[in-house]
Parts: structure tokens; C-alpha cells; sequence
């Protein structure tokens, strides 16, 4: 780089400070978020003629709701770890289902992700709440959410698990049967394993998109995160402060659940990784 | 002969519109090594695939071991049957087909302790055992990217192995191999052979088939052209296909 820096024409410049890239992108984050920051701060100044004013925020009210508000997070958390489990399960179920040569099993697969990715998630939350009651299903607000957000998620994640399943070679299932081992065997101990491998990054953003949309149950009334926000805010004409109270903790938990994925993905890479011999 | 050890009647097998098996018939007696060769597209491979069943013939009987199946059968019945007859046949791919999330040692046992339920302690012994015959004991803990092509190889002949079976397949074992390995490959073939394994190997290496078969299939479009003794069939030819064969690969 010297050498290099030497030969260039670049005679009366002073030397450059050079700073590494890791540490340049720190400064800048740093300043990004400052002036995120200073938009909400309140100040107000003028630079000659021109007026600077940024957000006044009720700092009040945040005081006095942030707790409440804050609430909802456990019921938030709750929501989105039941789904993810019944939308993992179901996704796998009906990738299964079509991959199968069993015509009803994998046309019924089929008909469920087309219908469910078909239409939207609020549209299908509202259906599960409030249409079919008419028919005797009642389900509680949480129910109902769980299950609208599992059912979608599930068609989602289905297309992820089918491509996963069939990313692994099919010289993988031949030396599995031709050791005698049952299609069951071979899908269970040879296959999923390693589709699973090769689906964490997917399936980990899904459950960090889920986790968001778990916002929408505020729409049927569960007191989870927004609806606690829109409980408090509402009525105050405080939406910013509410919703800001709100976003904050959605990223939170975001940043929480990439933590985890990153985590995950190393795990999974380590039989992977060309371990050293002897 | 004796009384066979894998008995191929009228086989027929096409692949949409080619016909790859002709109607073909063979038996192998026990400990006979058994070498198919031919041009590839003459079904050497398919032969080989459909003793096991990862082709499903579309005519024809299978008996390996006392274990007789039909083509074209989809019972329960005989999905378990067609299970028992490949816990009997031990395979050997091309590209190996190792599971990569399995240590040597666990791609050894798993068929054992799954499909034939063995102790767990009976299965790793026989398992080291195996890798000590493949001079590969040191490797039992590493995970197969870690071994070169000719190790993994010798590790999937003993993953085959473990499970005992009565005759073993090879399709074109050495095929992916560097130059420089299928030595240590063949190797283990052979010793294979001198212990008596009954085996069916689809190969291009003719040195191997010279050294080894007892007895060399040419295949041409489906069907057996010629078979003999490999000074018969190597050596002299009586057809003009294995003639002009065997000028291009020597």
C-alpha cells in the first residue's frame, strides 16, 4: 500500500488518516443514530434565516405509559414462540404432504399454501375471529392470532422445507435404501437433517418477519405490544410517543432474535466446517 | 455351477422411450466376481441399480439370496421384502454418497443400528473392525469432507460391509476418483475378492477386471455380447463390438 501510495502523483498532500473499515462503519453508525436521535430531541435553533425544529416529544407521557405499554412484550413473545413452533410443525407437514406421490395428501397441501398465501394475513386473523364464531368455531383473541399466524407462516415456510428437502442429493437417499432403510428412515435420520442445515438463514428470517406481524392481533383486541400502545396513545393524541415506545421494542426483540439466528447458523456450520484431522 | 447367489430373469427396463435391458438373464454363483463392462448407455449401470431396486424393472425377476422378487409390484409385502433383499446386497456408488452430517464412524453403524436393530457396542466393533480392513481406523471421528475421494470410497465399501451383506455391488467405484487414488480403492476390492465376497462390478478398469474376475460381461444396447473368463473376453474377443471396444479403452 506504501509503495504503492509512493508512486502516485499526489506530492503536496498531507498523509491521510487511514482508518479501517470496521471502525469507520462504527463512527458512522454512531453518527446516524445521533441524528436519529436529535430529530426527537426537541431543540429548536435557527442557522441564519432558516429555522431548525425537531419532534417535540411528550416526555410525560412516556414516563407514565412506557410500563404499561411495556406489558405487552411478554404477550407479544408468547404469541410469536407458539407460532413459530405450530407453524414450523405444520410447514413441515405439508412440505412433506407435497413432495408425496399421494394424490389427496399432496393436492390438500397444495389447495392450503395456495389458499393461504393467496390471501391476506389481517384479512385471515379477522376470518378466524370474528367469521367463524357464525359457524360455532369461537376461539379467544390469542388462539385465534396463533392460529391465523401460523397457518400463514406454515404456507410460507412449506415452500422453504420442500426447497430445502430437495436441495439435499438424491445420492443421499439411494445409499439410505439400498442399506435397507425405510423411505421414513431415510427422510428422519439422512434428509431432514441436512435440509434443515441448509434452511436455518430462511426459516430464521420468517421468525423474525413473524415476530412483527404479531402486531396485527391488536386488530382483534389481544393485549399484546400495539394494542397496548394504541390503549395509551389513542385516547392522549399521543401516537408518536405510543408508537415510538412500541417500535423501540419491536427492534429490540428483532435484534434479540438475529442474535439468536447468527448463533444458530454457526452451530449448524460446525460438522460442515473441514475440521482439522488427527 | 452352484446354485446361484443373484439370479436375474428377463429383465426389461426403458426409460421413456429407450430400452435399456433387453431381456436380460444372469446368475452368479457364490464368491464370484463378476465384472460388467461396456460402452456407457449400454446398461451396465441399470443392471446393477435394478439388482437392488433403485430401479424399479418394469419386467422381470430378482432373486438375491434366496430372496425372490417380481417386478412391478407396489403390496406392502413386498416393499418389506424388497427392504430384506437390500439389507443382503451392500452397494458402492460412483460418487460415494457418504452422509455428510455423520462421522465415519456414525455413517458405519447407522444402517446396523437402524435397519438391523444391533446392539450398539456389536455395531461399533464390527465398524472398527471394518475400517481397520480399509486402513482407515484412525478416521473414525472425522466427518467425510475431511477424507480425500480414495478414503471416502474405502470408507463407503465398509459403511456397505457393515451391514454383512451376502453380495456386493460396485458401480464404477473408481470413476471419480484421481488417477492417483483408485489404487488404494482397488485395493480394497480385491482383498474383498481373495476372502470370498460375491461381488458384481461395473468398472472401466480393465487391469482390475483382468487380475480379479472370474468371470467379464460385455454389455452392448441392453444386451450381453459376450462373456467368458477375462483371458476369453479381454484377450480374444469373438465379437466386433467388444473388439472395438476394448481398442478404445486399452
Amino acid at each position: 500500500m506504501a509503495s504503492r501510495a509512493s508512486k502516485l502523483p499526489t506530492p503536496s498532500a498531507p498523509r491521510r488518516l487511514r482508518v479501517p473499515f470496521r471502525t469507520a462503519l462504527l463512527i458512522w453508525w454512531c453518527i446516524w443514530l445521533a441524528l436519529l436521535l436529535f430529530f426527537f430531541s426537541g431543540v429548536q435553533f435557527s442557522i441564519g434565516p432558516i429555522q431548525i425544529r425537531t419532534i417535540v416529544l411528550n416526555t410525560n407521557f412516556i414516563a407514565e405509559f412506557w410500563p404499561f405499554i411495556s406489558r405487552g412484550v411478554l404477550m407479544t413473545l408468547q404469541l410469536a414462540l407458539v407460532s413459530i413452533v405450530c407453524a414450523s410443525t405444520l410447514a413441515l407437514l405439508a412440505a412433506l404432504a407435497r413432495l408425496s406421490r399421494v394424490a389427496p395428501l399432496n393436492s390438500l397441501a397444495g389447495l392450503y399454501i395456495s389458499l393461504m398465501r393467496g390471501t391476506p394475513l389481517f384479512l385471515q386473523f379477522l376470518f378466524i375471529y370474528a367469521a367463524l364464531p357464525r359457524v360455532g368455531l369461537i376461539f379467544d383473541a390469542f388462539t385465534s392470532a396463533a392460529i391465523a399466524l401460523s397457518l400463514n407462516y406454515g404456507a410460507y415456510m412449506s415452500e422453504i422445507f420442500r426447497a430445502g428437502i430437495q436441495a439435499v442429493g438424491r445420492g443421499q437417499t439411494e445409499a439410505a435404501y439400498a442399506l435397507g432403510m425405510t423411505p421414513w428412515q431415510t427422510m428422519r435420520r439422512i434428509v431432514l437433517p441436512q435440509a434443515f442445515r441448509i434452511i436455518t438463514p430462511d426459516i430464521g428470517n420468517q421468525f423474525i418477519a413473524m415476530q412483527k406481524d404479531t402486531s396485527l392481533a391488536s386488530a382483534i383486541g389481544l393485549g399484546e405490544l400495539m394494542q397496548l400502545a394504541r390503549q395509551a396513545g389513542n385516547p392522549r393524541q399521543a401516537f408518536f410517543e405510543a408508537l415510538i415506545v412500541a417500535a423501540l421494542w419491536y427492534w429490540l426483540l428483532t435484534i434479540v432474535f438475529s442474535f439468536g439466528q447468527s448463533l444458530l447458523e454457526k452451530r449448524m456450520a460446525r460438522s460442515d466446517r473441514h475440521q482439522e484431522q488427527g | 455351477m452352484a446354485a446361484p447367489i443373484v439370479q436375474v430373469e428377463h429383465l426389461y427396463k426403458r426409460f421413456g422411450e429407450l430400452e435399456v435391458l433387453k431381456g436380460v438373464n444372469l446368475a452368479v454363483a457364490p464368491r464370484e466376481v463378476l465384472c460388467l463392462i461396456g460402452r456407457s448407455g449400454s446398461g451396465k449401470s441399470t443392471l446393477l441399480r435394478c439388482i437392488n431396486f433403485l430401479e424399479e424393472p418394469d419386467a422381470g425377476t430378482i432373486s438375491v439370496a434366496g430372496i425372490t422378487v417380481p417386478a412391478g409390484e407396489r403390496s406392502g409385502a413386498h416393499k418389506r421384502h424388497l427392504r430384506e433383499l437390500r439389507e443382503r446386497v451392500g452397494m458402492v456408488f460412483q460418487q460415494f454418497n457418504l452422509f455428510p452430517h455423520k462421522t465415519v464412524l456414525e455413517n458405519l453403524i447407522e444402517a446396523p443400528l437402524v435397519v438391523k436393530r444391533q446392539q450398539r457396542e456389536s455395531a461399533v466393533a464390527l465398524a472398527e473392525a471394518l475400517l481397520a480392513q480399509v486402513g482407515l481406523a484412525d478416521k473414525r471421528d472425522v466427518y467425510p469432507s475431511t477424507l480425500s475421494g480414495g478414503q471416502q470410497q474405502r470408507v463407503a465399501i465398509a459403511r456397505a460391509l457393515a451391514m454383512q451383506p451376502q453380495v456386493m455391488l460396485f458401480d464404477e467405484p473408481t470413476s471419480a476418483l484421481d488417477p492417483e487414488l483408485t489404487g488404494e480403492v482397488l485395493e480394497v476390492m480385491k482383498n474383498l475378492a481373495r476372502n470370498g465376497m460375491t461381488m458384481l462390478v461395473v468398472t472401466h478398469e480393465m487391469g482390475f477386471a483382468r487380475e480379479v474376475a472370474d468371470r467379464v460381461i460385455f454389455m452392448d444396447g441392453g444386451l450381453f455380447v459376450e462373456e467368458g473368463t477375462p483371458e476369453q473376453c479381454l484377450e480374444n474377443p469373438r465379437d466386433e463390438r467388444t473388439r472395438r471396444f476394448l481398442e478404445r479403452v486399452l
